[in-house]
C-alpha cells in the first residue's frame, strides 16, 4: 500500500492571551485513505506518548455537519477540497513530501481559545438575535394548513443547510459574517412562516453582526467558494434588500410570499 | 429501590389526557422561582430547555460542544416518523404504536408507545410552525418516504439533513429564550457528577472545559438529555464527543439503569477501512428505499460486481424477508449481513461488507431522481471510499449506531432519583430491544417539547424543596470528588494513551458483546474488562493540567467510565438468557436463526442498581405486561 509523508507546521497557542508560534512536526507513514482529522490523530497519539500536550482542534461528528471542525489548511479554509469540512477531508488530496500549514480561523470576532480552536460564540449571539420564528410550542396548526411551495421550500433548505463553522469569516478578507446571517434569513424569509418576523429579524441580525466586530460585506465571494455546503453569495444580496426595505418601512416593510429574491 | 413505573390506569388510548388532567400544575406566576438544569442541547434538551423556559422556569443549559448547535441530534440523517396518514395507506395511531412495539421485540411499556405514537403528529406541526425545511411535493403539501419496519410511509425528512434541520429549529427556539434571559447557557462545559441532597436530585457539579474551573450548580430539578453510549465501542456512528459520563455518574448515585445492554448495530454503514479509523459512517437506512442488498452467491467470489451476472447474486434480504425485504428492521438487516460475511460471501479489503445497488433504482427512475432523494449521502460515501455510487454499488457493513437501554424512568421521564429526568437517547426509552428508524428523532422532541414541560409541573407542585446553596456538604463533596478523580488521572503519567486503552475496551466489546453473543465471550469480557481497567489507572497517560482546555483529560474522563459501564452492559447481556431485537444470544434462535424470545422469564425491563464499587449491582425487574396487543414471534417474512 502507498504511504504519505507530510510535513506539518501547526499553529500552537497555549491560551486567548498567549502568544502563539508555529511548530513543526513530522507525520511519516500515512495512508491516503485517513481523513485529515484522523492524520491529526496520529500525530497526537505519538505526541502524547512522548508526555507531551496535544494539538487542540474541535471536532465532533467528523460528518460534515455539526460544524464544529475548522482548520486553514496551506491558507485556504477547510483546505483544498471545495464544498468539504476539514473533518470530510481525506489525505488522498496531498502529496507525499508536502508541507501543510494548519492555522486557526483568525478574524476578530474569534479570539483563539487555544491552539486550532476558536471562540465562535458570536455566532449564536448573531442567531439569538433574531434568526428564529417565534412559535411557541403548543397551539400551532396542522403542518400541511400551510403550503409551501416545493421551489421555496427548496430554496429554504439549500439556505438552511448552513453549519455554522465560520469559514466564510475566515475566508474573508474583512471577516464579514454576512453569508452565515444572510443564509438563515433567507431560509426563514423563504418560508410563509417566516414572514411576520421579516423586517424585525433582519434589522436585529445586522445589528448584531456589526456589534461582534465582523467586517463588512464588499461583494468579494471568498466566502462562497470556502463554505463547505457551498452556500451562494445569492443570499447576501437578498440580505440586503430585505433589509434597505425593513430599514425604510420598519415593521411596514412586511411582504407576503416568500418566493420573490 | 422501588420501581414505580406510574403508568396510569384507564384504556391506552385514554392514558395520556387523563394523567394530564390528573396531573398538579404550578401556578405560572409561581414558575419563575423554579430553576430547571437541562444538561444535554440536542433534540431531546434544546426542545425541553425551550420549552421550560416559555413556560416561566428559570432554566440553566449544558452542552460540551462550544454551540448548542452542534449537539450529535445534527447528524441524524434520514427523517423522524410521525402517524400522519398524509399518504392515505392505511396508517394510524395505533399502526405506529404496534409497528413500534413490535419492532422493539416486545420489550417496551405499551402506555409509552402509545404516548409517543400520540405525540408524534405534533411534533410535525411544531417544526414546520418553526420554519423547517421538510421535503414537499409539487403541491405544496408536506413529502413522505418509507423507513424500516413499516410497510406505510410516514418519514418526514429535509434531505439527508433532517436531525441538523430539526435541530436548529430546536436550538432557535433555545436561543430566543436565551435571548429573554429565561434560558442560560453553558456551551463547552461538562457534567460530571449530580448532587442530592435529602434523596432528591439538587443539581450537578460541572468543569468549565475551557478553564477548567469546577462549579457546583443547585436548582429544584435536573433534566438529563445527554445522548447515548454507543462510543463505548469505540467505533459507532456517533460524534466522537457522545459518551456515557453524565448517565453512568448519575447511576453512581442511585438512579437505575435499565436494558443497558440493548445497543443497536445499524445494518448500513461504511466498512471500516483501516486501524486509525477514528469513526464510522452511518449511511441513511432511507437508502434501502431504493437500494438492494445483495452478496455473491458463491464463497469467495471477487470478480467485480458488475462482472457478477444476475443469477450468482444473492439479493438475501428479498430472499429471506420477502414481505419487508430490504427494509427489514435494522436488528434483522445486521445479523443477516454477518451471517453472509461469516460464510466467506462478504466483499471489499477483509470480506466485511455487503453490496447496496442502485443501479436498477436508478433504470427505472433516472439519475436525477435518484440524485434528489439521496444526493449527499452519495457525495459523503465518495469522498470517504473515494468510489463513485452512481456507477459501483455501494459498500456497506453493520456498526455500533444507537443505544436503546439508559437511566430507567417511570412515565412521567423521572428516574429513580426524585427530581432527576432523563430524556431522549439517555433513557431506556420506548424503543425496547430493537429501534425502528426514525423514531428516535420522534422520541427525543416528544420528550422534550411535549412530555417533560407537563411532568416536571406536577413533580414541582407536589414536592416540597428546602431551599440550598453551594455550601451545603452535599454540594461541597460532589465538588470535592470531581476535582479528586481529575487530579488522580493527571497524576498516573503512565506510559499509554486514553485512545489506545478505549480501542482495547472497543474491540473487546465488538467481539463479545457485539451482534451476537455468548455466555462464554461475556464471561470471558467480565474478566477482561477489569484487567484493562486496573492497567488504565496504573499506565496511561494524561498529558497538561486541568487549568485549561485539555482535551486528553476529557477524553480520560470519559473512558475511564466506559472502563466501568462496559461491565454492566455485559453483566446485562449475560443475564438475559434469550435473544430479543438487537441482542441476540446465539444459544436463543430458532431453527432458521431468527431471534428467539422467551417471554415467561424475560418480559420485563432489567434495571439495575449501584450496589458500591466492587460490589455485583443488583437487579430490579419491571414487568411488561401487555393488554393491548398479542406477543408475537416477530415475522417480517
Ligand atoms: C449518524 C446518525 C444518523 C441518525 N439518523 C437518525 C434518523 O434519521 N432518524 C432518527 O430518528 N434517529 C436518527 N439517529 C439517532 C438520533 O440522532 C439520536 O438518537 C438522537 O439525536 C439523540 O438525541 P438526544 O437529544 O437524546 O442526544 P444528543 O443529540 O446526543 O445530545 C446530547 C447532548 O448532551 C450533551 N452532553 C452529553 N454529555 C454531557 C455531559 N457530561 N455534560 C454536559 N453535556 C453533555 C451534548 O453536548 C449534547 O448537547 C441517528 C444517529 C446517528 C448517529
Ligand atoms: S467535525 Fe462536524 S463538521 Fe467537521
Amino acid at each position: 500500500m502507498t504511504t504519505l509523508h507530510l510535513k506539518l507546521l501547526v499553529w500552537r497557542q497555549a491560551g486567548p492571551h498567549a502568544a502563539g508560534r508555529f511548530v513543526r512536526y513530522d507525520a511519516p507513514d500515512l495512508s491516503p485513505d485517513m481523513s485529515f482529522l484522523e492524520m491529526l490523530d496520529v500525530v497526537n497519539e505519538r505526541l502524547i506518548a512522548q508526555g507531551e500536550e496535544p494539538i487542540a482542534f474541535d471536532h465532533d461528528c467528523r460528518e460534515g455537519i455539526c460544524g464544529s471542525c475548522g482548520l486553514v489548511i496551506n491558507g485556504v479554509a477547510h483546505g483544498p477540497m471545495r464544498g468539504t469540512a476539514t473533518c470530510q477531508l481525506h489525505l488522498r488530496s496531498f502529496r507525499s513530501g508536502q508541507e501543510v500549514v494548519i492555522e486557526p480561523w483568525r478574524a476578530k470576532a474569534f479570539p483563539v481559545v487555544r491552539d486550532l480552536i476558536v471562540d465562535r460564540g458570536a455566532l449564536d449571539r448573531i442567531i439569538a438575535a433574531g434568526g428564529y420564528i417565534s412559535a411557541r410550542t403548543g397551539g400551532v396548526p396542522d403542518a400541511n394548513a400551510v403550503l409551501v411551495p416545493k421551489d421555496d421550500a427548496d430554496a429554504a433548505m439549500d439556505a438552511a443547510a448552513c453549519i455554522g463553522c465560520g469559514a466564510c469569516v475566515a475566508a474573508c478578507p474583512n471577516a464579514s459574517a454576512s453569508l452565515f446571517a444572510a443564509a438563515k434569513i433567507a431560509h426563514l424569509g423563504l418560508m410563509p412562516q417566516g414572514q411576520p418576523e421579516r423586517p424585525e429579524r433582519v434589522l436585529r441580525m445586522v445589528t448584531q453582526m456589526d456589534m461582534e466586530g465582523f467586517g463588512n460585506c464588499t461583494n468579494i465571494g471568498e466566502c462562497q467558494e470556502a463554505c463547505p455546503k457551498l452556500i451562494s453569495i445569492d443570499v447576501i444580496a437578498r440580505m440586503n434588500r430585505d433589509f434597505l426595505r425593513a430599514s425604510m418601512f420598519g415593521g411596514e416593510g412586511r411582504v407576503t410570499g416568500g418566493g420573490e429574491a | 429501590m422501588e420501581l414505580r413505573a406510574r403508568i396510569p390506569s384507564g384504556p391506552l388510548a385514554d392514558k395520556w389526557d387523563r394523567h394530564r388532567f390528573e396531573m398538579k400544575l404550578v401556578n405560572p406566576a409561581n414558575k419563575r422561582r423554579y430553576t430547571v438544569l437541562v444538561v444535554g442541547s440536542g433534540l431531546a434538551g434544546a426542545s425541553a430547555a425551550a420549552s421550560l423556559a416559555e413556560l416561566g422556569y428559570q432554566v440553566r443549559c449544558f452542552c460540551f460542544q462550544d454551540s448548542p448547535r452542534r449537539a450529535h441530534s445534527i447528524a441524524a440523517q434520514g427523517g423522524i416518523n410521525a402517524a400522519k396518514n398524509y399518504q392515505n395507506d392505511g396508517d394510524s395511531i395505533w399502526r405506529l404504536f404496534y409497528d413500534t412495539i413490535k419492532g422493539g421485540d416486545f420489550r417496551a411499556r405499551e402506555a409509552n408507545v402509545y404516548r409517543l405514537a400520540q405525540i408524534s403528529v405534533d411534533i410535525i406541526d411544531q417544526c414546520v410552525a418553526q420554519g423547517v425545511p421538510f421535503a414537499r411535493e409539487y403541491s405544496g403539501y408536506l413529502a413522505n418516504r418509507s423507513f424500516g419496519g413499516a410497510q406505510v410511509s410516514r418519514t418526514f425528512y429535509a434531505r439527508g439533513q433532517t436531525g441538523q434541520q430539526l435541530l436548529l429549529g430546536a436550538y432557535q427556539a433555545l436561543c430566543k429564550e436565551i435571548a429573554r434571559g429565561t434560558v442560560v447557557m453553558h456551551p463547552r462545559t461538562e457534567m460530571l457528577d449530580l448532587i442530592l441532597v435529602d434523596g432528591r436530585c439538587r443539581g450537578i457539579v460541572t468543569r468549565n472545559l475551557v478553564t477548567g474551573e469546577v462549579l457546583a450548580h443547585v436548582a429544584d430539578a435536573v433534566v438529563l438529555a445527554t445522548g447515548g453510549y454507543g462510543n463505548v465501542f469505540y467505533l459507532s456512528t456517533n460524534a466522537r464527543g457522545s459518551n456515557v459520563t453524565a448517565t453512568y455518574r448519575a447511576w453512581k448515585r442511585g438512579a437505575a439503569f435499565g436494558n443497558p445492554c440493548f445497543t443497536q448495530i445499524h445494518p448500513t454503514c461504511i466498512p471500516v477501512s483501516g486501524d486509525y479509523q477514528s469513526k464510522l459512517t452511518l449511511m441513511s437506512e432511507s437508502l434501502r428505499n431504493d437500494g438492494r442488498v445483495w452478496v455473491p452467491r458463491q464463497a469467495g467470489d471477487h470478480r467485480a460486481p458488475h462482472e457478477i451476472p444476475e443469477p450468482e447474486r444473492d439479493y438475501y434480504l428479498e430472499r429471506k424477508y420477502p414481505s419487508f425485504g430490504n427494509l427489514s428492521p435494522r436488528d434483522i438487516a445486521s445479523r443477516a449481513a454477518k451471517e453472509v460475511c461469516d460464510e466467506g460471501r462478504g466483499v471489499g479489503p477483509g470480506g466485511r461488507g455487503v453490496f447496496l445497488d442502485f443501479a436498477d433504482a436508478i433504470a427505472r427512475l433516472g439519475r436525477e431522481t435518484i440524485e434528489e432523494r439521496y444526493g449527499n449521502l452519495f457525495e459523503m460515501y465518495q469522498r470517504i471510499t473515494d468510489e463513485n455510487p452512481y456507477r459501483v454499488p455501494m459498500r456497506i457493513y453493520p456498526a455500533v449506531h444507537y443505544t436503546m437501554g439508559g437511566l430507567w424512568v417511570d412515565y412521567n421521564l423521572m428516574s429513580t432519583i426524585p427530581g432527576l429526568h432523563v430524556l431522549g437517547e439517555a433513557n431506556f426509552s420506548d424503543h425496547g430491544a430493537n429501534r425502528l428508524g426514525a423514531s428516535a428523532l420522534m422520541q427525543g422532541l416528544a420528550d422534550g417539547y411535549f412530555i417533560i414541560p407537563v411532568t416536571i409541573g406536577d413533580y414541582l407542585a407536589t414536592t416540597r424543596l428546602e431551599k440550598i446553596t453551594t455550601d451545603h456538604p452535599e454540594v461541597r463533596g460532589a465538588m470535592e470528588a470531581v476535582e479528586r478523580r481529575t487530579s488522580r488521572l493527571l497524576s498516573v503519567r503512565g506510559s499509554r494513551t486514553v485512545d489506545s486503552f478505549h480501542r482495547e475496551l472497543g474491540s473487546l466489546l465488538w467481539d463479545k458483546c457485539g451482534m451476537a453473543r455468548t455466555a462464554g465471550g461475556l464471561t470471558e469480557a467480565l474478566r477482561r474488562i477489569p484487567e484493562i481497567r486496573a492497567e488504565f489507572w496504573e499506565n496511561v497517560t494524561v498529558p497538561g493540567s486541568d487549568a485549561h482546555l485539555n482535551q486528553a483529560l476529557e477524553k480520560a474522563n470519559r473512558v475511564a467510565d466506559y472502563l466501568e459501564f462496559a461491565e454492566l452492559m455485559c453483566r446485562d447481556a449475560l443475564h438475559r438468557e434469550e435473544s430479543c431485537g438487537g441482542h441476540f444470544r446465539e444459544e436463543h434462535q430458532t431453527p432458521d436463526g431468527e431471534a428467539s424470545r422467551d417471554d415467561d422469564r424475560f418480559a420485563y425491563v432489567a434495571a439495575w442498581e449501584y450496589a458500591g464499587d466492587g460490589a455485583e449491582p443488583v437487579l430490579h425487574r419491571e414487568p411488561l405486561v401487555f393488554e393491548n396487543v398479542q406477543l408475537a414471534q416477530r415475522s417480517y417474512k
